[in-house]
């Protein structure tokens, strides 16, 4: 069964990861023999203890670093497709969260267009609040402009790395809940990283588990349910069954090491 | 928070306005006392009255001397701060050119200015000499913050610039700049009250070379005439100087900050 049901199960992925490995000018190696593609359309959580290299393989799709082996190739159309959401909220405290949001237009020189922005704004829920400043919002609210903000461009990609590790669990829950329905809206692409087995299940549509350092794919798992996945599913036996399935491979994982 | 308690909270905040200007008003009660009680001569130690007196009397000179050395002040402070930033854009844009001319800020900065002062005087016009040492003691705070604000941009930030293709000057006045904002007007404060403190130190070294006459001529000048009262009432001048200019440059930072740098967050909100 295709992972995602509402995507276009089409041609080409993405973009593909080929063989690469990551070295970093101390001697450590992060990341090594990485092969594998991210389908348009998916859900795709990037799942791994911490120090894993999961974030640093979501920085070399984002071209914040370079790999030292192999190579990522991308099938995407312009430059302006990635969308990139920090673990922190990275907000310019001096900016409003309008101007915040407008960055990246401002970034790429795009013409600056008011509706843009608030569009973005109105699909995580902050349209009333674009003249706030960062520090009048909550913990979970920054991360919502965090994430209007790598909207704005309208990306194919969304990159996501740990987003939501530093929020309460109620107010993660539902951003969990914000971003499935965005992702199944938008149409986009996603790629998450998270070290929750139960958010991974919770979200994706696909999970790659990484191996403790040096990071290697150790397990590939399709969590095949109907979309759009139903309200109670975070209590349904066969979301717990998907939960254990994957705790179970982690523990596994992280014994060999 | 003060609105659980409202009744200390309001008896406290009296209390906090009233106490310093009670005691103010004591100590000068007890000097005028001291002065009373022990028939001290104005020319040994004049009573607040009498400065007070002489201030208004002497109004027209020393007012004049006030915005001498005011305007020295001014203008060193702006120098200081196209110099400053100006140096600390060029720090930022190059490792190198900092490493080479930074130990230069720091040699004007480590030697007394009051040992340098004779020396521009021997080859400057002394108008300009005072300018010079009131700028070279209030270049080197905002030099120094500006470049450390600068070059203390959030990490992530920076990627976040880097990922969407941001150029060399976007980067420096979207984000570094702006970054830098803090550091330069907390520079900019112990600027201010450094530039009247070069201002008038060097004006006492020019002594009764000074032509232009600031308040530190004054006080040296009646020092000569043993004119204690008017010392006094150049000196109260000089204080209050720069009490403005550090409450007109505190009110500048808190302006600027309010909405969003912690430093200007009211802490009981």
């Amino acid at each position: 069964m295709p992972a995602a049901v509402h995507a276009a199960s089409s041609d080409k992925p993405l973009a593909a990861y080929r063989e690469v490995g990551k070295r970093f000018p101390n001697g450590i190696v992060a990341l090594e023999h990485l092969d594998f593609s991210i389908r348009r359309g998916e859900f795709l959580t990037l799942l791994g203890p911490s120090g894993c290299g999961k974030s640093t393989a979501l920085r070399l799709l984002a071209g914040l670093a370079q790999p030292s082996k192999g190579e990522i190739v991308r099938h995407s159309a312009g430059s302006h497709d990635v969308g990139f959401v920090f673990q922190e909220p990275t907000l310019m405290p001096w900016a409003t969260v309008a101007e915040n949001v407008r960055l990246p237009l401002r970034l790429k020189n795009i013409e600056y267009q008011e509706s843009r922005v608030h569009e973005a704004l109105t699909l995580v829920g902050l349209g009333d609040f674009r003249d706030a400043y960062p520090r009048e919002l909550s913990g979970g609210m920054k991360m919502r402009v965090s994430i209007a903000r790598a909207l704005v461009t309208r990306p194919q990609l969304l990159l996501m790395d740990e987003p939501f590790a530093a929020l309460d669990e109620i107010t993660r829950f539902k951003l969990n809940d914000d971003l499935r329905a965005l992702w199944r809206q938008l149409e986009c692409t996603v790629v998450f990283v998270t070290h929750s087995v139960f958010e991974s299940v919770y979200l994706s549509t696909r999970i790659l588990m990484f191996t403790p350092r040096p990071g290697r794919i150790a397990a590939e798992f399709d969590i095949a349910t109907p979309e759009p996945r139903a309200g109670q599913f975070r209590t349904s036996p066969e979301y717990g069954a998907h939960c254990r399935e994957v705790s179970a491979e982690l523990a596994r994982v992280m014994g060999e090491a | 928070m003060a609105h659980a308690h409202p009744r200390t909270s309001l008896g406290e905040r009296a209390l906090r306005l009233i106490m310093p200007i009670v005691a103010l008003a004591l100590a000068i009660g007890l000097w005028e006392a001291v002065v009373r009680h022990y028939e001290l001569p104005p020319y040994i130690l004049p009573g607040p009255f009498l400065v007070f007196e002489t201030l208004k009397s002497d109004w027209g000179t020393l007012s004049e001397s006030l915005l001498v050395t005011l305007r020295t002040t001014a203008i060193a402070l702006l120098l200081a701060v196209v110099g400053g930033v100006l140096l600390a854009l060029l720090f930022a844009s190059s490792r190198l050119v900092e490493r080479s001319l930074f130990p230069f800020a720091v040699i004007l900065q480590v030697t007394p200015i009051i040992a340098i002062a004779p020396l521009l005087l021997v080859y400057l016009e002394p108008g300009t000499a005072v300018l010079v040492c009131a700028w070279i003691v209030a270049f080197f705070p905002i030099l120094s913050n500006t470049a450390l604000g600068l070059a203390s941009v959030d990490r992530n930030l920076q990627e976040l610039f880097a990922l969407y293709g941001a150029n060399r000057w976007k980067t420096l006045f979207l984000l570094r700049v702006p970054a830098a904002l803090p550091y330069f007007l907390g520079g900019l404060r112990i600027a201010g009250g450094l530039a009247l403190i070069g201002a008038v130190v060097a004006e006492i070294a020019a002594g009764t070379a000074g032509r232009g006459s600031g308040l530190a001529y004054r006080i040296v000048e009646s020092g000569y005439r043993l004119n204690v009262p008017r010392m006094f009432a150049a000196l109260l001048l000089i204080s209050l100087a720069g009490i403005a200019i550090f409450a007109l440059l505190t009110l500048i930072q808190h302006l600027t900050l309010r909405r969003w740098h912690e430093s200007a967050l009211d802490r009981e909100s």
